[in-house]
């Protein structure tokens, strides 16, 4: 095997995702380049592991930013569902209305068939 | 830590918003370092921030608690930082990138060394700025933060397979950034074997 054909897949042994195979130890083990790179590889994935319990400090301010913006989405949301509340109710009377003035109609224009049926008697 | 932040989960899907506030308080600190990370700078960071809790508290509901809460808001972040950079459309390793090296080359800050042992964040912290925003997220998610590659090709808006690619040219360049002198001797070398 080739240096360039090894280097690609070291990351990959390195991190446990790549097996391996038995010429591309073989390569390694008699060749000091990808020896080296190995290594490099080795210590930056380490190295990187290690940012993971790195936390860093925020920005002052940031904490107080960020339940601000919450506050004022969640305003934002009791205000949409208190308004979406309104329009139902708003909507609910004016079928009611509706309903109530058909059912009115109705009885008038019984009534008038009634009368008429009366007279002609 | 854990059972402490399930605990407040469940409180906060339920409706309690003090328990929404504890979550925040007891982990913004580290969706800031990745907000930070994947941004390169503490305006952006802020931003990234504030968008993903505000995503994390529309979205609570559908956290199934089949991940660490810490976990499903490392995603959202991802995702956030990745619209904002698009939004931004900044390229800010253009200048880091025209850098010939980021290292003196004494014996005693010998990056190899300093890697191994005293674990230097800021010359790190320079290498992960010099690449591309694209090839920072991915091997700071997968690197760092052990996101897995299906996770991160979810939240990057690319295929698991384009993720591993980037991955791939992500540590090659953050190790021929760390160890560039060491890699020049050996091109070289095989140069004069050729």
């Amino acid at each position: 095997m080739r240096c360039d054909q090894v280097a690609d897949l070291l990351p990959g042994i390195v991190d446990g995702h790549a097996r391996a195979e038995r010429e591309v130890t073989a390569h390694v083990d008699s060749c000091l380049r990808c020896q080296a790179e190995l290594v490099q590889y080795r210590k930056l994935l380490k190295a990187l592991r290690h940012l993971r319990t790195d936390v860093l400090e925020p920005a002052p301010g940031t904490l107080t930013a960020i339940l601000a913006n919450l506050e004022a989405a969640g305003e934002r949301g009791a205000m949409r569902s208190l308004l979406a509340g309104r329009r139902g109710a708003y909507l609910g009377g004016i079928a009611v209305a509706t309903a109530a003035a058909g059912a009115a109609g109705a009885m008038v224009l019984a009534n008038r068939g009634r009368r008429r049926m009366r007279l002609a008697g | 830590m854990v059972e402490e932040l399930a605990g407040l989960v469940t409180a906060a899907k339920a409706g309690d918003q003090a328990a929404f506030e504890e979550l925040v308080k007891a982990t913004y600190a580290d969706a800031y370092t990745l907000a930070f990370r994947l941004t390169g700078n503490e305006e952006d960071a802020r931003d990234v921030v504030q968008e993903a809790y505000l995503r994390a508290f529309r979205g609570l509901k559908r956290f199934r608690g089949e991940a660490r809460f810490t976990t499903w808001l490392y995603r959202i972040t991802a995702n956030c930082a990745t619209t904002h950079l698009k939004k931004r459309q900044r390229d800010r390793h253009d200048v880091l990138d025209s850098d010939a090296g980021l290292f003196d080359f004494r014996p005693e800050s010998d990056p190899e060394e300093r890697l191994g042992g005293a674990d230097d964040r800021r010359v790190l912290h320079a290498a992960l700025q010099s690449l591309s925003p694209e090839m920072r997220a991915v091997v700071v998610l997968r690197d760092v933060y052990d996101l897995p590659h299906e996770a991160i090709a979810a939240e990057l808006g690319i295929s698991e397979g384009a993720a591993k690619v980037r991955l791939h040219r992500a540590r090659k360049k953050l190790r021929e950034r760390l160890f560039p002198l060491r890699n020049e001797v050996r091109d070289e070398e095989t140069a004069r074997a050729v």
